[in-house]
């Protein structure tokens, strides 16, 4: 008890100091804060050099989308991997390769219309909402130059479907549509796109992930519709991983790791 | 107005952390975790950060609060301390 105490002491002590230290802070949304108009006799900063050059160097309107998936691409990939890695890592920890006795321990319920009532009004409902979540998704991840959105959002959008599939109408139903073979190839597949349309780059001539090079296979115009269209590719191996691993997360945390029954 | 919309966020963003912490049955804590995130979202949205704002409505109300859920459900409903 004592110690809850002291831990609040120097949880109110640590808070008290960070918002001594935002009072530093320049004002929100300030024009001339380091961050948005650079330090006096420095040049432009880089926000502005975003600003300025993404549009004509990468034809990409969204301008987060050109720095996630193009000017910082190896972080955006790596985070790729750091979701593949999260879901092997809770495939590695719940899933049960072996049943006792051939048996499963939970109660796979009664899922005809007389067993379940409440199927009819949540499953119908699923039924209607599911197609129109997932043409959203495949929205997010394909106009993501051009609002928000990109990989990671329409993923997770792709991937809730699935779980509303798996919630309504029964694990069984959704593991149908996305098996666990399927979803694990997914999850790999998604890597390997981004990785390879980086290799690709490197195989052209220049540096892993430089998008520009790939202009003479995607025949464009110029580098910044090549780093465009490459900036598409990589969005969709984000959406793959992203989507499968989000479903495999769901169904070995709401099974046990049995991959059957469910909630 | 926005001030005071914003306002009115921040104060239910304390008070949904808060609760959330404090309340004992672990699924009512997952549900008001997952109100907490749709606050940080609206109030990124609300100061331009719309991508992130997405991602937050997505991962954090979405998925997680499902993930939250079924892992109660697999475990003890009551927290213990």
């Amino acid at each position: 008890m004592a110690m809850k105490w002291l831990a609040l002491v120097a949880v109110v002590f640590t808070g008290a100091l960070l918002i001594y230290g935002v009072s530093d802070f320049p004002d929100w949304g300030s024009a001339d804060s380091p961050a948005n108009g650079g330090i006096e006799g420095a040049g432009r900063s880089v926000s502005q050099t975003f600003i300025q050059e993404t549009k004509p160097l990468t034809h990409v309107p969204n301008m987060v989308t050109a720095v996630l998936a193009d000017y910082r691409g190896y972080d955006t990939m790596f985070e790729t991997v750091v979701v593949f890695a999260a879901g092997m890592a809770i495939f590695a920890v719940l899933r049960v390769l072996k049943t006792v006795d051939g048996q499963h321990s939970r109660v796979i319920r009664d899922r005809s219309v007389d067993g379940d009532h409440q199927r009819i009004i949540v499953g119908t409902t699923c039924k209607i909402l599911i197609p129109v979540i997932q043409m959203f998704a495949l929205y997010v991840v394909a106009h993501g130059h051009h609002s928000p959105g990109g990989g990671f959002q329409g993923g997770v959008i792709l991937g809730a479907s699935f779980i509303l599939l798996g919630l309504s109408d029964g694990m069984e139903t959704a593991m149908e549509r996305l098996s666990e073979g399927k979803f694990v190839a997914m999850a790999a597949i998604g890597v390997l796109i981004y990785a390879g349309i980086g290799l690709l780059s490197q195989f052209v001539g220049r540096d892993f992930l430089d998008y520009g090079a790939l202009q003479p296979l995607l025949g464009t115009p110029d580098e910044g519709w090549a780093r465009s269209h490459a900036m598409l590719g990589v969005e969709v191996g984000v959406t793959f991983t992203v989507t499968a691993i989000m479903f495999a997360i769901y169904v070995n945390l709401a099974s046990k790791g049995e991959l059957k029954g469910g909630l | 107005m926005v001030e005071n919309f914003n306002i009115i966020i921040l104060v239910l963003l304390v008070v949904t952390a808060v609760i959330s912490l404090q309340v004992k049955d672990l699924l009512s804590a997952s549900m008001i975790f997952g109100i907490y995130s749709f606050l940080i979202c609206l109030l990124w949205a609300e100061m331009g950060a719309v991508d992130v704002a997405f991602t937050e409505a997505a991962v954090g109300a979405g998925v997680s609060a499902v993930f939250l859920i079924a892992t109660v459900f697999n475990t003890k409903r009551k927290s213990s301390d």
